[in-house]
């Protein structure tokens, strides 16, 4: 006896091309220019706030910076399809993520001058702190996701990875317990086209990185073009407006125009032909072109609409400059109370003034 | 010629893939980029794409893949890019490669090499610093190894290439490119399990390794310390008979490490020398390491790693007895 037992099939789709045309038959209700606007104003925010960031990492103003170029649209779309509600839960790069939720710049400064004073996040931002080790906050989106719906919040969690995250054991176990638990976690899969000198095809053999989602038993599965504001920010909230009824994977195809990091040299690896071809697919640009022809943007409202962030900007990176560190906060923060042996060697280096100097 | 660890760690490298067909070199950028501190550049141009393998972004997987390469007559030499994202590979080193041989009583060995950067003063970000070197020498079947200069660096390397054993060979970040050493184009050895001592000195002997070695070096230079300074080299097994000759020389042991002082190497190292030179002792042992805590963001790292003057106030507080 033999019989099919599986089959399936993943959709991609975009909303606006890269020369700004809508597909209409696609554009959903509850998307007017206003949100299109407000998600122009978000990314062209976020372009700044990445090239500021590298800037002061060249000067030696930050520690090393991983920036965010050419990730505009799926982190702004992703960012503003969640409900206040709803969680977010980064890997190391979701820096206009945190920007969409309200996170203060001056915090955004700090964590890049080094400071874990930088991830006392607001509880209103809803995003839990930046995760360095590749796809191990994957299952903590998924206990975060277990939570609500114990509690039975309503809310949704989105968790973010990288092409690269998916090969991680931690991110298949995520999502497994995702479907077996039918928990209201929205995986976006952020493929950014490199981990670091590798591209998505040294990852896998697979065609697609959304159909891992399918092992998973996950319903819910669509690839979309990163690089598309619209059509992120539709799958996003598709998503968690069904989140309640289990989770979903979304795959954002968008390509990493910048660094891996400040210590990263892509020239090594990769070829200026594909940097250019990706030019095109610029997530700004198409939006601009889109609503410069609806009369809603041009250049001077562009430059006007920079040199008020311009100040916003300044004033946060100055915040985050006159932040002194207290070396007492690193044993003061690490239990719950105060061991007397840790307290000695905080006794200590205060006695004998370890931290103030170094040997002549 | 003179060479830093970089440059000494390649070479290594080259040497060991060209005399030995069955190495494998693998991991995540290890190919087209070189490595991310460029110690695996030019190998695969040299010995292509089955020799010098860029594996996906899995290091249970990378480490996992290496122990089965390994039992079946390879010799993998993986890299994981940090010691930070090395626990992800964990279970695989402990659970396995440190157990097939003594499991099977012999019957199967693991000749492998993960080699991983440690310890910080580089200013990177969180998971890029860490000093995990006695977890691994803790469990006992793993080897573990950590030069602080380039010669020891390359002849450490093909030492480790020659065991039928697995060996974690940690690498100080901080010590890739701080100095040259004279290190020889050919392939020699440096014994694993040996310590070296790097100054002799009558009253006071300075245990220590990795990042802190120049550390050492330069307080005790500055200060013109009478003393012993040994860099142990090989964390597991440890070269407990260098140490206790040189404490019953001396009478004052001094132990300087960077991971973090609660159940770190110096207290392993205390011990041995409370158990088998308490009577040649004129002063407490002392211990100097970073406070017993994770390792900080980047803008707290200079609070957190001892500095000269930490040293130097230890070496006060042993000599005042």
């Amino acid at each position: 006896m033999k019989k099919e037992v599986f089959r399936g099939n993943i959709d991609y789709f975009q909303i606006m091309d890269e020369n700004g045309n809508v597909d209409a038959a696609l554009l959903p209700q509850y998307v007017d220019d206003n949100k299109i606007l407000e998600m122009l104003k978000y990314m062209v925010l976020a372009r700044e706030l990445d090239a500021k960031a590298l800037s002061l990492q060249r000067q030696g103003r930050a520690v090393t910076y991983a920036p965010l170029l050419g990730e505009e649209a799926t982190q702004v779309g992703s960012g503003m399809a969640l409900r206040r509600e709803d969680y977010f839960v980064p890997n190391f790069r979701q820096h206009a993520v945190y920007l969409v939720r309200g996170l203060p710049l001056d915090l955004f400064f700090t964590y890049w001058r080094g400071y874990e004073e930088a991830q006392k996040i607001p509880e209103s931002v809803k995003g839990l702190p930046v995760i360095v080790p590749v796809s191990t906050q994957m299952p903590h989106a998924a206990g975060v996701a277990f939570a609500q719906k114990y509690k039975n919040t309503g809310a949704a969690v989105i968790a973010f990875v990288g092409d690269g995250g998916t090969s991680e054991g931690d991110f298949y176990e995520a999502i497994n317990f995702a479907g077996e638990w039918n928990l209201p976690l929205v995986t976006i899969i952020e493929n950014n086209s490199w981990a670091i000198s590798e591209p998505t095809k040294k990852q896998t053999a697979a065609e697609t990185l959304a159909q891992k989602g399918v092992a998973a038993g996950i319903k819910r599965i669509v690839q979309v073009d990163g690089n598309d504001v619209i059509a992120v920010y539709k799958a996003v909230k598709e998503a968690v407006d069904a989140s309640k009824d289990g989770p979903s994977v979304i795959e954002a195809l968008t390509y990493r125009m910048g660094l891996h990091t400040t210590a990263d040299d892509p020239t090594k690896y990769r070829s200026d032909e594909e940097l250019e071809k990706w030019k095109l697919k610029d997530p700004i640009a198409r939006v601009k072109k889109y609503l410069n022809g609806k009369g809603l943007w041009d250049d001077e409202k562009e430059a006007a609409f920079i040199e008020q962030n311009k100040e916003m900007i300044d004033s946060a990176i100055e915040k985050a400059e006159s932040f002194v560190p207290d070396p007492k906060s690193m044993f003061e923060n690490l239990y719950s109370f105060m061991p007397d042996v840790l307290k000695e060697e905080m006794d200590e280096a205060v006695k004998e003034n370890f931290w103030q100097g170094d040997l002549q | 010629m003179m060479s830093n660890m970089v440059a000494a760690l390649n070479s290594a490298l080259d040497n060991i893939m060209k005399e030995n067909a069955n190495a494998v070199i693998l991991g995540e950028d290890v190919g087209k980029d070189g490595g991310v501190f460029r110690i695996t550049e030019g190998l695969l141009e040299k010995y292509g794409e089955t020799r010098v393998i860029d594996t996906p972004l899995a290091e249970s997987g990378i480490i996992g893949t290496s122990i089965g390469m390994a039992i079946s007559g390879l010799r993998p030499i993986p890299e994981i890019q940090f010691a930070g994202f090395m626990f992800l590979g964990f279970s695989q080193l402990v659970n396995h490669a440190a157990r097939y041989r003594s499991r099977t009583r012999s019957a199967f060995k693991v000749p492998m090499i993960v080699r991983t950067p440690v310890s910080g003063g580089v200013r990177t970000l969180e998971h890029h610093s860490e000093s995990p070197e006695v977890y691994y020498a803790h469990m006992g079947g793993l080897i573990v190894v950590e030069p602080s200069g380039s010669y020891d660096a390359k002849g450490l390397l093909i030492a480790a290439s020659k065991l039928d054993d697995p060996v974690v060979f940690l690498e100080p970040t901080k010590l890739y490119r701080l100095f040259k050493e004279d290190v020889p184009e050919e392939a020699y050895e440096v014994p694993i399990g040996k310590a070296k001592t790097i100054k002799e000195g009558n009253s006071l002997s300075i245990i220590t390794y990795g990042t802190m070695v120049p550390v050492v070096k330069n307080v005790v230079e500055k200060r013109k310390i009478d003393a012993d300074v040994i860099d142990i080299r090989t964390i597991n097994p440890l070269d407990e008979k260098s140490i206790i000759e040189s404490v019953k020389k001396t009478g004052r042991a001094l132990i300087v490490h960077e991971a973090s002082l609660s159940f770190g190497a110096g207290a392993e190292i205390a011990a041995r020398i409370a158990e088998k030179a308490i009577f040649d002792l004129k002063a407490p042992v002392i211990r100097v390491a970073s406070d017993s805590l994770p390792y900080p963001f980047p803008g707290y790292e200079k609070y957190y790693i001892p500095n000269e003057l930490k040293v130097s106030k230890a070496i006060d507080r042993i000599m005042s007895v």
